[in-house]
């Protein structure tokens, strides 16, 4: 079939729309038993009923028939929508930065078709300066699709691929590279590429938005601002996060890619930076240092591609009553690595040692990172501690779990041996494990408490 | 050279202006207007009646729905900036361009007992309040509708920012629905369950302050065919929607509870929206004046488009003037100097006699193009000064001085503006938009309504592209025996009711005031289970209970319901309903104390009938010795008045009076 003239409708839908001979896109007038109704009739959803059919009335509403109310139906007329984002050239200013856009299939600009509802990314620099004319004054813009997943379908395999096309741009001569990204796995990502793009001599910075930019409140178009902003014009050159500061419309924070972590299902604030301060604050004038020591912007072209990954790792998130026969399932299928998440200072319970000797006699890594985020771990507090270093668990730090998932599969795609892998593991590349956590580093502060409560009223922050 | 005009030509005065171009456009007061005059211009109107239902918590989330807090009642603010986006066809939807002009700051307050994070934005929908749907859904039945089979949620975008997401989600229950009026029967087009919006604290200059208590609370929405064709059949029908709203008991009530959009063009004019009147009784004044607006633009039209050639080419011309250069001794102006405001003179070629032109009441051309400038170019009122001002605020040298420097020729008109650099592009912009709309005519938009009918500029017409699906909400099926059950419970229809009333004999004049308080089945009730004489019943709640709501105040809440419980005493106590006259006000002050104390507080003692007819024989001799007329009726009086105060709550009044004339 050329084309799908029964867009989304299966089963009874799909026979009624066959009986009465009316197309999606087709205007039908529908008698029922509820009274007349009369509309555009629209593709389903997939994964919606088969006894509805979706019509779009003439006051742009939709709205569901129930098929077992319809007595007679008749197609007036058709008219397919035909949906395209407008493109504008993107204007070239001699003196701005260039900067380099990757798409990965997020949808940091994108546009819903109105009559479907269907995300319609826009993503070449004519669609981006149609929807952002902004972008035009921070910066000249050249886009490339990478590869088109979402988010939570990003791996190893897309890790490696960016890293090989952002190594090529540096070595082009560009002057900064934006990500666009998904949110949900945006640190993950983060982190891989500041272990896969070391000694980069210009910023890389990853961004996305929580609310699609086919809402009028999105966070999307002033993210993009500060990330082109950030890319073409900031001093460091590190992989960095950049996303909403306050749930304000207001500034951007930049997150080192390995400090931060998602923090809040859907608000806009949701990244944050655990166990340090940001980096810095981003807004459409300037970017503004917080921490003095970062990696500087060079001039020259040298970036070191380190293209590495094991997917032979995995990660254990530890709950009180784990059964050792978890461990053991992940060893004989085949896990090289493992990275606990464990209680308080890095802790499981007895039950599991013997599982854990077992894998490290069968050659297994594994390391200690923690549930409760921010702090240390620290294995010598306690027995159980000593006795898990005992038997092979290595304490990483205050590195986050997720960095340290993606720091041991990124270690074990270079090597196999255990004091090799320790050594990567170990030797922070960008403050993943840091040698002090400053008291400002743990800002957690609770509604309720007057003095929090005075300063949300008065600071919009 | 031009400087002293020849004498032959005679000066041109604003007001004899205004008052020519109204008697050109026919213009009459209300009340004088009779129904061919609204038939002359085309009349046409419509409306989008609002009505917040009475749940417990909101639409889309659990925050308490009905607690409402003062401006400063907050205990966070978050700012918002609101973009457009563009519409299906590669464009931008012509509100939201102007909105995006503005370059408004959004600040909304937020106190934590009345939002939480979906009303910001920052967590998605919850399932829609179940609550809510019902009461949508039996309003709909009553109105006529037909049901849809599933509800989908759509957003609605707005980027006033009274909504921070920048949409209203938004959903179709019913279309093709009917209301009767008393001569004729008004179509409905379809009613909406939605989020109601923030409420707005202050718009000054970039910034809007908006409160979000009210934002998400459940509304539905009755929109009407522009079948009304005269301003009372407007209002009549506005008024049968509210009455049936109200009809179920689900519905708020209240200042702002109820509010509504109306909709008014005139022949060859086109649909404005004055939006969110709450009072039905402004209805026909503000359509009388509106259908009178648009025929007074189209008059303009008509005059613009004889006097320019070419009106594709037509433009303006301005320039920037130095105000130590004039005399401009106006307050505003040299205040704007102190705040750096830039001073611009403007030349609207051939717009002599259009600044002036009257609009409405009191109001003329030039009034559109300062009310834009206000909304569009966010420069505050009073931002401009004309050629042709009804009540001069410069001296006319001024202008006399300022049509040389712009080269200006007779038929021109002027305008001086003043506003800071950054809106200058913008406020230009405007003004050349706005005439040049004077060309085509009636320009879409919505309006803001004055308490003496006059409508202001509130924003440009969105268009229709700004409807879509809301993706983070399921269609939700409405089955069929779903709604035959929610049939069987509706109340009966107002027009039902308002037969049934005229059949008891209940005057028409309380019929408002019944339906507006929902007290038709209070009546009924009384009626079908006391027994109550239905015209007493109707007079004493039509007459008697809304006089004492308007003079006496509860020092606790009054419900209704007392008004049974009080004829039930009555009834059950074997008093006569009369005594209920006396116990209202005390019952409306005092409502929880109980009817036996209420008797003792207005000194009622119970008296056997016997005892009371006894005395008569014993009032008529003591009358006919103090005899002051010789009328019979006079003397039937007087012993009435004596006996009264026993009387009244043990023997009923014609009862009285049959056993003085018999006795």
């Amino acid at each position: 079939m050329s084309e799908d003239i029964f867009q989304g409708y299966k089963n009874k839908a799909l026979e009624v729309l066959k009986k009465y001979n009316v197309r999606v896109w087709g205007q039908a007038s529908i008698e029922t038993t509820r009274g007349n109704f009369e509309g555009t009739v629209l593709p389903r959803s997939e994964n919606d009923d088969d006894i509805h059919i979706v019509l779009k009335i003439i006051t742009g509403y939709n709205i569901g028939i129930d098929i077992g109310t319809i007595t007679n139906m008749k197609e007036t007329g058709y008219k397919k929508a035909n949906y395209k984002i407008p493109e504008k050239e993107f204007p070239t200013t001699p003196g701005l930065p260039s900067v380099k856009l990757f798409g990965t299939g997020g949808t940091i600009a994108s546009r819903l078709d109105y009559r479907t509802g269907a995300v319609i990314p826009a993503f070449s620099p004519g669609e981006l300066y149609g929807a952002v004319p902004e972008l035009a004054d921070i910066c000249n813009l050249t886009t490339e699709k990478v590869f088109a997943v979402f988010s939570e379908n990003m791996g190893p395999k897309q890790y490696i691929s960016l890293a090989k096309a952002i190594g090529e741009e540096i070595k082009n001569g560009i002057d900064g590279i934006v990500i666009g990204h998904g949110t949900d796995t945006l640190h993950h990502t983060g982190a891989a590429l500041t272990f896969m793009v070391q000694n980069s001599p210009v910023p890389i910075v990853l961004v996305g938005s929580q609310r699609s930019s086919d809402r009028p409140s999105s966070d999307a178009a002033l993210n993009l601002m500060h990330a082109m902003k950030t890319a073409g014009h900031s001093d460091i050159a590190e992989v960095m996060v950049c996303m909403f500061g306050p749930t304000s419309d207001d500034y951007g924070l930049l997150h080192k890619g390995t400090r931060v972590r998602k923090m809040h299902s859907s608000y806009r604030s949701t990244f944050r930076t655990i166990g340090d301060t940001p980096l810095a604050t981003v807004n459409r004038d300037k970017i503004t240092p917080i921490k003095k020591d970062y990696k500087q912007r060079r001039n020259d072209r040298n970036v070191d591609i380190l293209p590495y990954f094991s997917d032979k790792v995995t990660m254990l998130y530890y709950y009180p009553g784990m059964k050792p026969d978890t461990i053991d399932a992940l060893v004989d299928n085949g896990y090289k690595g493992i990275v606990f998440v464990g209680t308080g200072l890095g802790h499981v319970n007895k039950e599991l040692y013997p599982a854990i000797e077992r894998a490290t006699k069968k050659g297994v890594v594994m390391y200690m990172t923690l549930q409760t985020l921010w702090g240390y771990v620290h294995m010598f507090v306690y027995d159980t501690g000593r006795d898990m270093m005992a038997r092979g668990i290595i304490p990483a730090g205050n590195m986050l779990p997720e960095v340290a998932f993606i720091k041991l599969g990124w270690a074990m795609g270079q090597t196999e041996d255990p004091e090799e892998i320790k050594k990567i593991m170990l030797t922070p590349i960008n403050d993943e494990i840091t040698k002090r956590e400053p008291y400002n580093g743990y800002l957690v502060y609770q509604g309720g408490v007057p003095e929090v409560e005075d300063f949300i009223k008065k600071f919009r922050k | 050279m031009k400087k002293n005009k020849s004498p032959e030509i005679t000066k041109f005065s604003p007001k004899k202006n205004y008052e020519l171009t109204q008697k050109e456009v026919g213009y009459i007061p209300r009340k004088k207007a009779k129904k061919a005059d609204y038939e002359r211009i085309g009349f046409m109107s419509g409306l989008e009646v609002h009505q917040q239902l009475k749940t417990k918590e909101k639409l889309f989330c659990h925050c308490p729905a009905g607690v409402f807090h003062s401006h400063d009642d907050f205990n966070a603010e978050i700012i918002r900036h609101m973009r457009p986006t563009l519409s299906e066809l590669g464009e931008y939807d012509g509100t939201a361009l102007m909105e995006y002009k503005t370059r408004k700051e959004i600040i909304y307050r937020i106190n934590n007992q009345t939002a939480c994070t979906y009303e910001i934005d920052d967590t998605p929908p919850f399932k829609i309040n179940q609550e809510a749907l019902e009461y949508a859904l039996e309003i709909s039945l009553l109105s006529k509708f037909n049901i849809v089979g599933e509800v989908h949620i759509t957003r609605k975008q707005y980027l006033d920012g009274s909504i921070p997401a920048g949409f209203q989600r938004t959903a179709i229950l019913g279309v093709e629905g009917e209301i009767p009026l008393k001569n004729k029967k008004v179509r409905l087009i379809q009613l909406s369950i939605e989020e109601d919006s923030s409420r707005e604290i202050s718009d000054i200059g970039h910034t809007r302050v908006y409160k979000t208590d009210r934002l998400g609370m459940p509304l539905i929405e009755t929109v009407t065919y522009p079948e009304m064709y005269t301003p009372d059949e407007l209002k009549e029908a506005a008024e049968y929607i509210r009455f049936l709203n109200r009809s179920t008991g689900r519905v708020r009530v209240g200042s702002g509870a109820g509010r509504e959009d109306v909709n008014v063009s005139c022949k060859g004019g086109t649909r404005v929206e004055i939006k969110g009147v709450s009072y039905n009784k402004l209805i026909p004044e503000l359509s009388h004046i509106e259908g009178f607006r648009q025929w007074a633009l189209l008059n303009i039209k008509r005059k613009l488009n004889d006097n320019v050639k070419d009106p594709t080419i037509w433009k303006i011309q301005h320039k920037e003037i130095d105000y130590r250069d004039f005399d401009l001794k106006y307050e505003p102006i040299t205040n704007g100097l102190i705040d750096k405001y830039r001073i611009l003179a403007v030349n609207l070629p051939d717009f002599k006699g259009i600044l002036s032109h009257f609009t409405q009441p009191g109001k003329i051309f030039a009034n559109e193009i300062s009310d834009r400038l206000k909304v569009i170019a966010c420069i505050e009122k009073p931002n401009m000064v004309h050629s042709e001002e009804l009540e001069p605020k410069i001296i006319e040298e001024n202008f006399t001085k300022i049509k040389e420097l712009l080269n200006a020729k007779e038929n021109d008109a002027q305008i001086i503006f003043w506003a800071p650099e950054a809106d200058i592009p913008t406020a230009l912009e405007t003004i050349e938009e706005r005439c040049k709309m004077a060309f085509e005519g009636v320009p879409q938009e919505t309006r803001k309504s004055f308490l003496d009918g006059t409508t202001i500029f509130e924003r440009v017409l969105p268009g229709a592209d700004r409807m879509y699906p809301d993706t983070d909400s399921a269609p939700i099926p409405l089955e069929n025996n779903y709604i035959d059950e929610l049939s069987k419970s509706l109340p009966s229809e107002v027009i039902d009711r308002y037969n049934q009333l005229n059949k008891w004999g209940i005057p028409e004049d309380t019929y408002t005031y019944i339906f507006r308080n929902n007290l038709f089945p209070l009546i009924e009730k009384i009626i079908k289970t006391l027994k109550i004489n239905p015209k007493f019943i109707g007079t004493f709640i039509g007459h008697k209970l809304k006089f004492i709501e308007g003079h006496y105040t509860s020092a606790d809440k009054f419900e209704y319901s007392k008004i049974y419980d009080l004829f039930k005493y009555l009834t059950d106590s074997k008093l006569d309903i009369q005594l209920s006259k006396k116990i209202l006000p005390v019952v409306f002050q005092y409502p929880k104390m109980d009817f036996d104390s209420i008797l003792t507080s207005i000194n009622f003692k119970s008296v056997p009938k016997e005892e009371i007819l006894s005395k008569i024989p014993f009032l008529k001799q003591k009358y006919s010795e103090i005899k002051t007329s010789k009328d019979d009726k006079v003397a039937k009086n007087w012993i009435m008045g004596e006996l009264q105060k026993t009387a009244i709550g043990n023997i009923p009044p014609d009862q009285l009076a049959q056993a003085i004339v018999q006795n």
